[in-house]
């Protein structure tokens, strides 16, 4: 195969991973945002999304698309609940004060993480996508002067990779909607622009952060459940989602969703392309490095307005 | 007694009782003790940039293990003795944290955090991808004939909790003098005011810079004390589970105390070694303890202590 055909595979698979992460990142965003909350559970959230879409799937039976459109709505549901209860019982009562959620979180981390350890077990395990049909994809070169199509061997991708790209579209429309168009969205900014002030206007700030934190930690399942039938559950997977979304979040700049989309689409492209040419774990390093640089020189990231 | 005497016999007391625990413990606490020193030293070193300047790092576990693979590596493929590698485990972690002191301390706060979080990250990825010479996730075991320091051999369990001793005094001292001299109370003023420290016309980022730095060394010193003492060195001490157990212990302990990170070392060693005997889950009842800390007792052990009881407790 020639490169062409090559890059275009490698930017397919960059695009569902950018779809993902952008859903995960937004949640972070959006938390942070608002709240100004550094949320180092929300890895935890996007893999307790992924192990109940398959205890969900599991637990329903039948045909794997209807066990999986009950996990698509039950397992956001069900996280970002734990989120509001964790919102309630722990970041309530430490004021939110920057410093003690961070270490809040890291203890939620560590209680999730070994709650899943012991109901769920340390094997990875796999949930069946609801529809699996491989697409074989066409390529255009010019041979001779004419412009001939022909279907390369290997050129393909499944038409769940597809939908898992639309719906990722699809729901991050509809967050921007919701925070553009609604009046929810307008009380989250207003109090995303000065808590104090929202108070004073009679906004229940602290019914709103508790909200926050659930939608965002609904996303991140969300995101997961998409996720989950190309990869599979395992009780560590949330560590890798919370780096990749703090770096989607910081290049976008702290707390602005256009950057953060912006942004994870740039990451899971360029990942999915370097990952396939070169070695991933240099990818790594470089992609960590560049991200801290890029905060260290530029705080408030590409797209962020005021400094952190 | 004034304040000098009583921080001495505290301190000195301290010392003293680990001293005699090396005559009357037995094997087995005798053994954990030796780690638990090690361990808080390097909490120790953490202290100095959280608990005294007030900078939340999430990123020391790359000055640990840069002093870990600066004394393995040059044993294992310089063919150095103890004495110099130790040195180089050192040096290289001063090393590092000056250079990525000196771009992380251009940001503050929530950013600060992060950045220092992804330093450690891309060092864990180095060790990963020279898997070659590191052997990565594997890790390497450090030769028993590599463990000889002037002709005392480290991998004896009483001179090895000796060893520890030493390490963990010569850094308690080093970290007293520290907060008790002009430079330390310079961290301090910088911890609850920095902009009214600056305009008092201190250079505040070369203070915070100094105080990574040495924070680094004495973390490096401890991640090379632990390759040296227990004669392995992997990739997992490079990991973000290391950069957030000295803050674990720290913030346990009490940060901005001198004993502080000592006691939550102890106490967190003790807490999952008892537990495990009936459970697995030690991660959960760090997680609780986590938890349960920030939101009853944010000062840690000797916080309150100081807090209620000691107001002199340095």
């Amino acid at each position: 195969m020639e490169l062409g055909p090559y890059l275009m595979l490698a930017m397919l698979e960059g695009a569902v991973m950018a779809s993902v992460l952008a859903l995960t990142a937004v949640g972070l965003s959006l938390v942070f945002g608002v709240m100004r909350v550094v949320n180092i559970a929300h890895g935890e959230f996007f893999m307790l999304g992924a192990v109940l879409a398959w205890v969900i799937t599991q637990m329903v039976g039948g045909p794997p698309a209807v066990g999986f459109a009950v996990a698509l709505v039950a397992a956001p549901l069900i996280v970002g609940a734990i989120a509001v209860a964790a919102d309630m019982t722990i970041l309530k009562r430490v004021d939110y004060d920057p410093e003690r959620t961070i270490v809040a979180t890291i203890g939620l981390l560590y209680i999730i993480q070994q709650l899943t350890l012991m109901g769920y077990g340390p094997d990875a395990r796999p949930v069946e996508a609801p529809f699996n049909t491989r697409l074989a994809l066409p390529w255009f070169e010019f041979k001779e002067g004419a412009l001939a199509m022909y279907w390369p061997w290997g050129l393909s991708t499944t038409s769940y990779k597809l939908a898992v790209i639309g719906a990722g579209a699809a729901v991050l429309c509809g967050v921007w909607a919701m925070m553009a168009r609604t009046r929810i969205g307008l009380v989250m900014r207003a109090v995303q622009a000065d808590r104090d002030m929202a108070l004073a206007f009679g906004i229940p700030v602290e019914r709103v952060y508790a909200m926050v934190f659930g939608i965002g930690a609904a996303l991140a399942a969300l995101a997961a459940v998409l996720i989950v039938p190309i990869t599979q559950a395992h009780y560590l997977m949330g560590a890798d989602p919370l780096l990749l979304a703090f770096t989607v979040v910081i290049i976008g700049g702290l707390g602005s969703l256009p950057g953060t989309v912006v942004a994870a689409i740039l990451i899971g492209l360029s990942d999915g392309i370097i990952s396939v040419f070169f070695s991933p774990t240099l990818a790594k390093i470089l992609a960590t490095l560049l991200v801290a640089l890029v905060l260290v020189f530029r705080p408030q990231g590409l797209f962020g307005t005021r400094a952190v | 007694m004034n304040e000098r005497a009583r921080v001495i016999a505290l301190h000195g007391g301290l010392l003293a009782l680990l001293l005699a625990g090396h005559f009357v413990l037995p094997a087995y606490h005798h053994g954990n003790l030796a780690r638990i020193m090690v361990l808080a030293t390097y909490a120790m070193g953490y202290n100095i940039v959280f608990g005294y300047t007030g900078l939340l790092s999430l990123g020391h576990s790359l000055f640990f293990a840069a002093g870990m693979y600066g004394m393995g590596l040059s044993v294992q493929h310089l063919g150095y003795s103890a004495g110099p590698a130790l040195l180089i485990g050192v040096l290289s972690a001063a090393v590092v944290a000056a250079g990525s002191g000196v771009l992380a301390l251009r940001t503050r706060g929530v950013a600060f955090m992060i950045v220092t979080l992804m330093f450690a990250q891309a060092g864990y990825l180095t060790v990963l991808y020279f898997g070659e010479w590191t052997r990565g996730d594997e890790g390497f075991v450090i030769a028993r004939g590599a463990r000889v320091l002037w002709g005392i051999d480290l991998s004896d369990e009483g001179n090895r909790y000796l060893a520890a001793l030493v390490l963990f005094a010569a850094a308690m001292i080093t970290c007293l003098a520290l907060v008790r001299a002009r430079f330390g109370r310079t961290l301090v003023a910088i911890r609850e005011n920095e902009v009214r420290t600056q305009m008092l016309g201190y250079d505040t980022f070369r203070a915070k810079l100094t105080a990574v730095t040495i924070s680094g060394a004495i973390s490096g010193a401890a991640g090379a004390a632990y390759g040296l003492l227990f004669g392995y060195a992997g990739a997992s001490f490079a990991g973000v589970e290391y950069s957030i157990l000295p803050l674990l212990w720290v913030l346990l302990g009490g940060a901005g105390t001198i004993l502080g990170p000592f006691i939550g070392t102890l106490f967190m060693f003790y807490l999952i070694d008892l537990s495990s005997g009936f459970t697995t889950a030690y991660m959960l009842i760090a997680g609780v303890a986590l938890v349960l800390l920030t939101l009853f007792a944010p000062q840690g052990i000797m916080g309150e202590v100081r807090r209620r009881i000691w107001g002199w407790l340095p």
